[in-house]
């Protein structure tokens, strides 16, 4: 059975108490927002594109620890990605949370790994992916350098 | 003179009528306190249900044979039983819905719709659920009405001296809730709809949070509608009752068209039928009828009086145990209060403080009720809810309150 101390891991507790990267970007090239209306969870993610890689990225928001601590740990992962590296990120993550993801090890993860136990509760999925969609959004709505040309 | 004795609670023995409270959740004794969002059902109640489907299932108000005919003796009876508890002048005063919102949405399209015009005011309050504003919002945007909604004070209670200036000429409709889901404050409903009928305003009552608490007179209280919830008073999902003055339902047009709510049918054109019929289209919810007729028939054998006096005494236990927590406040803390707890604890989200609970086997609500407005008065964007029925125990209490020093065990 899916146990409390699975969900809510030290470093997600951590996150949560102290986020990383909670700001704003001031000269974003791409800004978010997301909303889960079921819990009334609210995020702004800000992107920073140079190129193709995501330069810098910020968030701040209201919600549970596990939707804090994702965005937190989210904006650690992407920064110094490429826009396909961070949504391929994106997917694997999704997979991971929803208990989607046989034959790869949650620790080739890295740190995201420590959200494997959000699959045992099925209501904090929306929690955990709710930054990680907003990122998306961010960077599909994102003015790359290029196109700015 | 001495109070007139309120006949105990026997809770232990109560509970034995509710297969469910003995259940485990997580390997834990379920301590079930959502009551708010719906209660529990007593085995009289599924047996009820059972029994139609088993052995009495027919439709109602169309066939000559037997079971048709108990059944639509057995449907009709429970409106003359809801009649009763709510002391409507009539049966034909009380409409089967499917719920409460259905029960607002009908008098919103039927009653308002047609009557309201441009700058003509509905008058709501800020503590109101969501089935009590959207409805509003959705006739005010088809008829170029405007909504205003009566402020609610610090302790969650509602600012009638501001109510008393946003009832004008204008006015047209007062839609209120009796009792607050999300804090439990029952509102002055009968002063707040006697003043409302001096302007000649046409008064709804949300009753949903009500109807399980606190008796309900609807000629005492003065109300033109009253909407209530099956499920959240011991009965089935799916069932709910409009209860109308005769004289508003008779002027109503129908609102949904069907078999069942006519007269006659041509092609060209149809007459439709007396209410309450008028207003049921189609088959109704037969079954789910027949297990709310049970459920009420339970909660009167129980009684409102002992109802009232337990829930009172878990509610001021409850009150003075969380108070002794540190970091926890008690949001809404009314004069008037029915057995609702809402709180949050200071710096865990409450939808955190719903997962440490469930952990433990507490079953609460987290997240905001349904009643954002109210939650940004408050500046809160969620609260943790603790909402107790007659069948909760103080062991229960009790568990609530070792469940919370968890939560802030885990936060630390």
């Amino acid at each position: 059975m899916a146990s409390l101390n699975e969900l809510y891991q030290n470093v997600i507790l951590e996150h949560n108490r102290s986020p990383r990267n909670y700001r704003a970007i001031p000269d974003a090239s791409g800004k978010a927002s997301g909303h889960n209306p079921l819990c009334g969870d609210e995020v702004t993610v800000w992107i920073r594109m140079n190129g193709e890689v995501i330069d810098d990225v910020s968030f701040e928001g209201a919600g549970c620890a596990i939707s804090r601590a994702s965005a937190s740990l989210m904006t650690g992962a992407v920064k110094g990605k490429t826009r396909p590296e961070a949504v391929a990120l994106f997917e694997r993550f999704q997979r991971l949370v929803t208990g989607n993801a046989a034959g790869e090890p949650p620790e080739t993860l890295g740190k995201l790994a420590v959200f494997s136990g959000v699959s045992g509760f099925p209501v904090r999925v929306k929690c955990a992916s709710l930054a990680w969609h907003t990122l998306r959004s961010a960077l599909d709505g994102a003015t790359s350098d290029e196109s700015r040309r | 003179m001495s109070a007139p004795a309120v006949p105990a609670l026997d809770v232990e023995r109560v509970r034995q009528d509710f297969p469910i409270l003995s259940r485990r959740v997580r390997g834990k004794p379920l301590v079930y306190l959502d009551n708010a969002a719906t209660s529990q059902k007593p085995r009289r109640v599924i047996d009820a249900v059972s029994r139609f489907y088993g052995s009495d299932n027919a439709n109602i108000h169309r066939g000559v044979h037997y079971l048709s005919e108990q059944a639509t003796l057995a449907y009709d009876a429970v409106r003359a039983g809801v009649a009763r508890l709510l002391n409507a002048a009539m049966p034909s005063e009380v409409v089967f819905t499917r719920g409460t919102t259905e029960g607002i949405n009908l008098v919103a399209q039927s009653w308002a719709r047609p009557r309201l015009k441009a700058g003509d005011e509905i008058l709501i309050t800020e503590m109101e659920h969501h089935s009590n504003i959207v409805p509003w919002q959705l006739v005010a945007s088809q008829t170029g009405a405007v909504v205003r909604a009566v402020p609610v004070t610090d302790t969650g209670e509602l600012d009638v001296g501001v109510f008393d200036r946003l009832l004008t000429d204008r006015t047209r409709i007062l839609a209120l809730g009796h009792v607050s889901n999300a804090l439990g404050t029952i509102n002055p409903v009968r002063w707040m709809v006697a003043r409302a009928r001096e302007r000649d305003v046409v008064t709804v009552v949300d009753g949903a949070q009500s109807v399980p608490h606190l008796p309900i007179d609807v000629q005492s209280l003065g109300c033109d509608f009253f909407a209530f919830s099956g499920h959240k008073v011991l009965g089935p999902t799916g069932v709910g009752v409009l209860y109308g003055r005769a004289d508003r339902l008779e002027a109503m047009a129908p609102w949904q068209g069907g078999g069942d709510m006519i007269e006659t049918v041509t092609l060209e054109r149809s007459t439709f039928a007396a209410p309450p019929a008028r207003f049921e289209a189609g088959t109704p919810m037969i079954a789910e009828v027949i297990g709310l007729g049970a459920a009420l028939e339970y909660l009167e054998e129980v009684g409102h009086a002992a109802i009232g006096a337990w829930e009172e005494e878990l509610l001021g236990y409850a009150t003075e145990r969380m108070r002794e927590l540190s970091g926890v406040r008690l949001i809404g803390t009314a004069r008037e209060k029915a057995a609702v707890l809402s709180f949050v604890v200071e710096g865990v989200h409450p939808h955190d403080v719903g997962a440490v609970l469930d952990d433990d086997g507490v079953a609460i609500r987290a997240g905001h009720h349904c009643a954002q407005p109210l939650m940004r008065r408050f500046g809160l964007p969620a609260t943790a809810r603790a909402s107790f029925a007659f069948y909760n125990t103080r062991d229960e209490v009790d568990a609530l309150v070792r469940g919370v020093a968890h939560v802030r065990s885990v936060f630390a």
